[in-house]
């Protein structure tokens, strides 16, 4: 789950990491007003989505998609400029590298008072998949691409793997800003500064926080610029505040809806919608659509144990999709059976009344019923051997493949 | 032989008083596996399935010298259930098998779960968010996990996979050309888990029951990469593979935690590639797994 920087940085501040005077802005008029409250001469104004990219990012209209202004984070001298640049930005369409070429509206913005920046770093806390621990991540090179300084100059990125045994332990952070080249103050203020992160990071059961960049102000304090934090999902259940943060607007109404209902959907481009238990085997299902010349719409994971109700509302999500054109059901009956899943698919099509193709697969625990089930309706449900023979079928039923 | 788990293995379930605990136990029994008892805090002293209730990991062993234990605690309290077992099989006999099934598992709790499990020797964990392990035998076996047991049959392939339903397919597929399997393994989806691709190819390696291996692998991390490169240097028996994910799409959480392909890496891409480069079999598609093992065996000398 991802929030917003400026609930990320209500977040730092509140853990103890320094950042900078700061007004979250759903109007023009409280931009305006958040300059006067700031009273910096120089203020940052900077579009709030959840994608990355946002300086870079072109302003477009959203409907008569015409471009209104380079860059979704502007710096502001004046405040005419606030004025222009909230103008510009609030209820427009932003478009990032990140955000794909559809963009993201703009609703929310964020001014910021200005600072004297010295020199910017790149900060990251994240768990390492391989390492098993919680991994920070730091480098001199800060305010540009990461991926491209991992690449080009690898030698620049400093790395520590926190024990989770013992914690992050001072000599590492002592260690880390050392090799950012920090001394006196500014070593000091990182030292501080990175500990009350690593504590948020894991009180707050945090996927990823990124700052980039992190500066050193003339003054040698040590400042959180920009703030990218992520959640585990899995630790919901301990964060009662994660609801207040979540923008429902940053993620697909349908994948809301399918997750509600115990389903896991990610939206597709294609044209067969898929319904399969397990993620591997969608994952592999979809795969195989491909193979045989189709492309799949969806990703639809049922999961292990899901019931005729589940089964319908899989259908529904998958039939909203309007480009989907046929329908692949592939279930391995462990212990879900398949005369249960043959029954759902039946009471699905009924009542949502399918006009498109359906090729249904099924293996395991009582196969055989589940057939008969299928064989014995008058609906148009064509039943399949294996995923290939599933696969194919489906894609020779649009019509498309080879 | 077998890997890890024995068909005779004597097993525990933690929260076995639970809806899912229960229904799951009861289908290990009927598999045939050696159920010896079960863990519900604050039940000790019951006896559900014909099997005694205990308040502890402690207690349960003690009692049952049992050789492993299958976690369906609910998320929230799963992590730490991982470290009684470890803390009680330590403690009493100095070694033991955890299989954890539970999925959504807070990430941190994991990497404080894992930590513990690896500072004792002896002790492994197989998960979480897996269908757990399973070694089939002439009659019945020791099912430990939610896999369907009687899509099974002992034989002589080893099967190791990150995703439940996918192992599954794989096992209907060695069946499809008349072979059974040694162990399966679902090491599971999440980003941080116990056993991975690397221990398992090794013990089959060492097990002269396994002639041939199944490998399946999805995107997300390096664990394939790694297994693969491992494998190249080290295994002698045949290997055959597949990955799912070809098509998932960058940045999205494909149901598994861990299926997630980021910054570009961990694509299937890459994963067959690396497969490939270590001479391990693949199949482009599941449902050709079973042939693809067929040419693998033959070429081999095994059919």
């Amino acid at each position: 789950m991802n929030i917003h920087e400026y609930q990320g940085k209500a977040l730092l501040k509140s853990s103890g990491v320094p950042v900078l005077e700061g007004v979250h802005c759903t109007t023009v008029e409280e931009a305006l007003a958040a300059y006067d409250t700031l009273n910096s001469k120089v203020v940052a104004v900077k579009s709030q989505i959840h994608a990355g990219g946002r300086g870079k990012g072109i302003i477009y209209h959203p409907e008569t998609k015409d471009e209104i202004m380079q860059g979704g984070v502007k710096i502001a001298f004046s405040k005419d400029e606030v004025n222009t640049y909230a103008k510009n930005i609030l209820g427009n369409l932003l478009v990032t590298i990140q955000t794909g070429e559809e963009g993201k509206i703009v609703n929310n913005l964020y001014v910021e008072a200005g600072c004297d920046i010295s020199h910017e770093y790149y900060l990251a806390l994240l768990v390492d998949r391989e390492q098993k621990s919680v991994l920070v991540m730091a480098s001199t090179e800060g305010g540009v691409d990461i991926e491209e300084v991992a690449h080009n100059t690898p030698e620049k990125i400093h790395k520590i793997v926190v024990d989770p045994n013992c914690g992050l332990l001072g000599f590492q952070k002592r260690d880390l800003g050392v090799s950012l080249g920090l001394s006196g103050k500014a070593l000091k203020s990182f030292y501080n500064m990175l500990g009350n992160m690593y504590e948020m990071f894991v009180s707050k059961d945090c996927a990823m926080i990124e700052i980039n960049p992190l500066v050193k102000t003339k003054q040698d304090d040590i400042i959180a610029l920009d703030s990218k934090i992520s959640f585990d999902e899995n630790a919901e259940f301990r964060h009662k505040d994660w609801n207040d943060l979540r923008d429902l607007s940053e993620e697909e109404d349908v994948e809301i809806r399918a997750k509600e209902t115990g389903l896991s959907y990610v939206k597709l481009d294609g044209n067969i919608g898929c319904l399969v238990n397990g993620a591997g085997l969608a994952m592999a299902t979809m795969d195989v659509i491909k193979l045989y010349g189709g492309e799949p719409a969806n990703f639809l994971d049922v999961g292990g144990g899901a019931d005729e109700e589940q089964v319908k509302t899989a259908f529904s999500i998958i039939l909203e999709d309007t480009n989907v054109k046929g329908i692949l059901v592939n279930i391995f009956g462990g212990i879900m059976r398949c005369d249960i899943i043959a029954r759902g698919v039946i009471g699905a099509t009924q009542s949502l009344g399918l006009d498109v193709p359906l090729v249904v697969r099924l293996a395991g625990t009582n196969v055989e019923d589940g057939k008969a089930i299928l064989s014995a309706s008058d609906l148009n449900i064509h039943t399949a051997e294996d995923l290939a023979d599933g696969a194919k079928k489906i894609v020779a039923l649009i019509g498309g493949g080879e | 032989m077998a890997i890890w788990i024995e068909e005779d293995a004597k097993v525990l379930v933690q929260g076995i008083t639970g809806k899912q605990g229960m229904f799951h136990a009861s289908k290990m029994q009927e598999y045939g596996t050696n159920l010896v008892g079960g863990v519900t805090p604050g039940k000790g002293g019951q006896e559900v399935l014909g099997v005694p209730v205990f308040n502890s990991m402690i207690d349960a062993i003690k009692e049952t010298d049992a050789d492993a234990t299958v976690i369906y605690v609910p998320p929230p309290f799963a992590g730490e259930a991982i470290i009684e077992a470890a803390n009680a099989f330590q403690t009493i006999k100095g070694k033991g098998v955890i299989v954890c099934i539970t999925e959504g598992i807070p990430t941190l709790d994991m990497v404080n779960a894992v930590a513990y499990v690896a500072n004792r020797k002896n002790i492994r964990l197989i998960g979480p968010n897996c269908p757990g392990i399973i070694t089939p035998g002439e009659t019945g076996g020791a099912k430990l996990g939610i896999m369907p047991g009687h899509i099974h049959a002992k034989g002589r392939i080893g099967i190791v996979s990150k995703s439940g339903t996918l192992t599954y397919e794989a096992v209907a597929q060695t069946m499809s050309i008349d072979e059974g399997q040694s162990t399966c393994i679902g090491i599971g989806g999440d980003p941080v888990n116990g056993t991975g691709f690397i221990e398992c190819l090794e013990a089959f390696e060492n097990d002269p029951q396994t002639e041939a291996i199944v490998m399946i692998g999805e995107i997300g991390g390096t664990a394939e990469e790694e297994a693969s490169a491992w494998a190249k240097e080290n295994c002698t028996k045949p290997i055959v593979g597949f990955v799912a994910g070809a098509t998932a799409p960058p940045g999205k959480r494909m149901g598994h935690a861990g299926a997630i392909i980021s910054g570009g890496k961990g694509t299937a891409d890459e994963k067959f590639a690396a497969f490939k480069a270590a001479g391990i079999a693949c199949a482009k598609d599941p449902s050709e797994l079973g042939q693809v093992l067929l040419e693998s065996l033959k070429k081999a000398g095994l059919r």
